[in-house]
């Protein structure tokens, strides 16, 4: 009897133990979430001599990818799942096949934070390191190692990390190891809480190891790379100043110069209600920094160096002479004046006026070439840091924006553009491209679901393709649904016939849902319409894209 | 064995019927002074907060938030709603944030994610991109893309939220 009761107390207890254990279990569980994002693009390619396009033997491509992510409190793990079916044409053609192309774990602790396999990281403005992506088109350097992040004190970051690049669905040789620090003066020191002038300061190392594997020339294996930089805000005004150094890095970019490279960027910025000003500078001189010195297109990068000039968004802007930036030398300013005219004002009118100025210069730097026969330390010039070499692009331009009515928005640009197309096309023996551009685009709403939005560009010059002309119309039924045509004309074309690149496409959106079908010639760049702008390689044919976040 | 595996199934299926609702992750960014800034620190009150994603070069993100800015003030006013602007930029254009936000005269909160670390732990595609979160902090819609007149649908939603309402289909 009594081992009878023993036993049946037991299993109560073991019942309600084990239960207390499932509500525990539940309870933790129960606070991790699942979230992610899905993104699919295929597309048909037809023929079209025309534009000088082919049908890949393929003749269907097809991309796409999923993301998951898992969080629960501190810890957080994910894994991305890519598919190249076989990548889309414009796409790197290093994207074969499937695989899961990216996994990481991680957990945070006080102020410990650490993360195991993938990650992105950028240290500063990246000049010495950046690891990020940019699935649209096929970018990825993403470093596979560890991480390691800690809060020393209020206002101390330091992040340390070892690991190697991804290369498609490999990954590259070298080792990357990297160190940052960077202290906020304001919440470090108690004294400066409250002072309204703001410092930030940082300085990263950054180092890589590849094996000297050159039967002819004696490489460095470890090259090591120095930035400090600093930030400055008081008020209305903020400085944003970065320098990088590197050791010599004899590279297939730079044609194994074995110059120190070094790279520096000022930017300052004033604004307040109504006005923006803001005022950058930069000089880079032999600073492509690759975790394989013999790595070319957009293979692993382990610094960034952005494009000093605007990122426009009309398409003949955008994806005609888009100025791409010279990791082997380059010196560029640019100014950006952003103004409101009131409402009410005599410029302003009833809904005030938008005017937006920006001019961006950049060149060559200047190089006077080293004898190797007079100078043995195989550096290939020397570089007079003030002196510009050649014109390597300039873009003036200017955008007024105006609500007309209740129902009317105008907005118009012009830009003057000269372009370099031999050093940043890599062309032989043509000369550069000077083209004025206009836009104008207006917005009509019919009411409060139904608008109409026309842009009409035209870029005119005598060089390289000659003019063209764009025209889109574009028809929204908010918040599901939308229809566009577009239609670029080139003409006056010295080289070729009279050509013009249609397309067509709708899309339908619902939450994180989007579905968009288009038909016809496309350009690469910056391709906004139905709302969305991404960044798309060049394309002809039937094209099909699914994106869903959850 | 069989009552563990038992035991683990109630366990995964009571998960999934209650599984959290999403919340703001706790991703890093900077503001537009470039401090540090942690996410798990937004925080409007118990009212709903717009979490956008934008960007100084996409047009569309630009429409959204100046059409949405000329009427933030009676929204703000009506349910107490804050906007979360979301930048994109990388350190091309991150420097022009603040200018263009102060320029255009917006009232929101800004932030900047130079690097996509708060873009990828929300699995967000392309810009503009926006979430609605409730007075408790969960997510409870969200939108992708901008066509004029969407934020008319936007503030619907918001002020069935600021008055407690839920906005599930």
């Amino acid at each position: 009897m009594n081992s009878i009761k023993l036993t049946l107390l037991a299993g109560i207890s073991l019942i309600g133990f084990s239960a207390i254990q499932a509500q525990e279990v539940k309870d933790i569980l129960n606070q991790g979430k699942i979230t992610g994002n899905f993104q699919v693009d295929a597309q048909y390619y037809q023929e079209d001599s025309a534009i000088g396009a082919v049908q890949p033997n393929e003749e269907f491509l097809t991309n796409g990818f999923l993301n998951l992510i898992y969080t629960n409190s501190g810890f957080s793990a994910g894994i991305r799942y890519e598919s190249y079916q076989n990548a889309m044409l414009g796409f790197p053609t290093g994207y074969k096949g499937s695989g899961i192309a990216y996994r990481f774990a991680s957990f945070t602790k006080d102020d410990l934070s650490v993360t195991v396999g993938n990650f992105y990281e950028q240290f500063g403005n990246g000049l010495v390191l950046r690891a990020y992506e940019e699935r649209g088109l096929g970018y990825d350097n993403a470093i596979d190692g560890i991480r390691v992040k800690y809060k020393l004190f209020n206002g101390i970051e330091l992040t340390g990390l070892v690991g190697q690049q991804r290369l498609y669905f490999e990954k590259g040789d070298g080792i990357v190891r990297a160190f940052n620090a960077n202290i906020n003066f304001n919440e470090t020191f108690e004294s400066l809480k409250d002072k309204k002038t703001k410092v930030i300061v940082g300085g990263s190392v950054v180092s890589k190891f590849q094996e000297d594997n050159n039967p002819d020339l004696i490489l460095p294996e470890n090259v090591a790379s120095f930035a400090g930089r600093t930030i400055i805000s008081r008020g209305k005004v903020s400085l944003n100043a970065e320098y990088a150094f590197k050791y010599n890095d004899p590279s297939l970019d730079n044609g194994y110069n074995y110059k120190n490279g070094e790279a520096a960027f000022i930017q300052a910025s004033y604004s307040q209600k109504g006005l923006g000003v803001s005022l950058a500078a930069k000089r880079v001189d032999n600073f492509s920094f690759r975790s394989d010195r013999d790595a070319s297109q957009q293979d692993l990068f382990i610094n960034y160096q952005p494009a000093l000039t605007k990122q426009h968004t009309y398409n003949l802007l955008a994806t005609l002479y888009p100025y791409a930036t010279q990791p082997n030398g380059e010196m560029a300013v640019q100014g950006d004046v952003i103004y409101t005219f009131a409402k009410g004002s005599l410029l302003g009118g009833k809904y005030g006026t938008g005017v937006q100025l920006n001019a961006s210069f950049a060149y060559d730097i200047n190089r006077d070439s080293i004898n190797p026969l007079e100078d043995d330390s195989r550096n290939l010039y020397t570089s007079n840091y003030f002196e510009t070499g050649q014109r390597l692009f300039r873009d003036m331009n200017i955008q007024i924006s105006k609500k007309l009515s209740k129902d009317w928005k105008m907005k118009l640009t012009y830009a003057n553009i000269l372009f370099n197309q031999e050093v940043v096309q890599g062309k032989a023996d043509v000369p550069m491209v000077s083209a004025h551009v206009g836009v104008a685009e207006a917005t009509y709403k019919f009411n409060m679901r139904n608008s109409i939005r026309m842009e009409g560009q035209v870029l005119l010059t005598e060089q390289d393709q000659g003019n063209w002309a764009t025209g889109i119309l574009e028809y929204s039924y908010s918040p599901h649904w939308f229809v566009a045509v577009i239609d670029q004309f080139n003409y006056d074309n010295p080289k070729g016939a009279e050509e013009h690149y249609y397309n067509v496409s709708a899309g339908y959106n619902n939450q994180g849902n989007r579905i968009t079908l288009a038909y016809g010639r496309q350009r690469a760049g910056i391709f906004c319409v139905g709302g969305v702008c991404r960044e798309v390689p060049a394309a002809n044919g039937l094209y099909l894209s699914i994106t869903s976040s959850f | 064995m069989k009552k563990v595996l038992f035991g683990l199934l109630v366990v995964f299926g009571f998960q999934t019927n209650t599984m959290a609702q999403s919340k703001l992750p706790a991703v890093e960014v900077k503001t537009m002074e470039f401090e540090s800034f942690n996410t798990s620190e937004i925080s409007n009150d118990g009212k709903p907060i717009i979490v956008n994603f934008w960007a100084t070069w996409c047009s569309p993100c630009k429409r959204e938030l100046n059409n949405i800015s000329d009427m933030y003030e009676d929204w703000v006013d009506e349910t107490g709603v804050k906007l979360v602007a979301i930048s994109i930029d990388d350190a091309r254009n991150m420097g022009k944030v603040a200018p263009y936000v102060n320029g255009q005269s917006w009232e929101y909160d800004v932030y900047i994610d130079p690097n996509g670390d708060l873009k990828r732990a929300m699995g967000v595609n392309n810009v503009p991109h926006t979430f609605l979160l409730d007075g408790k902090g969960n997510i409870v819609w969200q939108h992708n893309s901008y066509s004029e007149g969407d934020e008319y649908e936007l503030f619907e939603l918001v002020k069935k939220l600021s008055k407690g309402e839920s906005i599930s289909k």
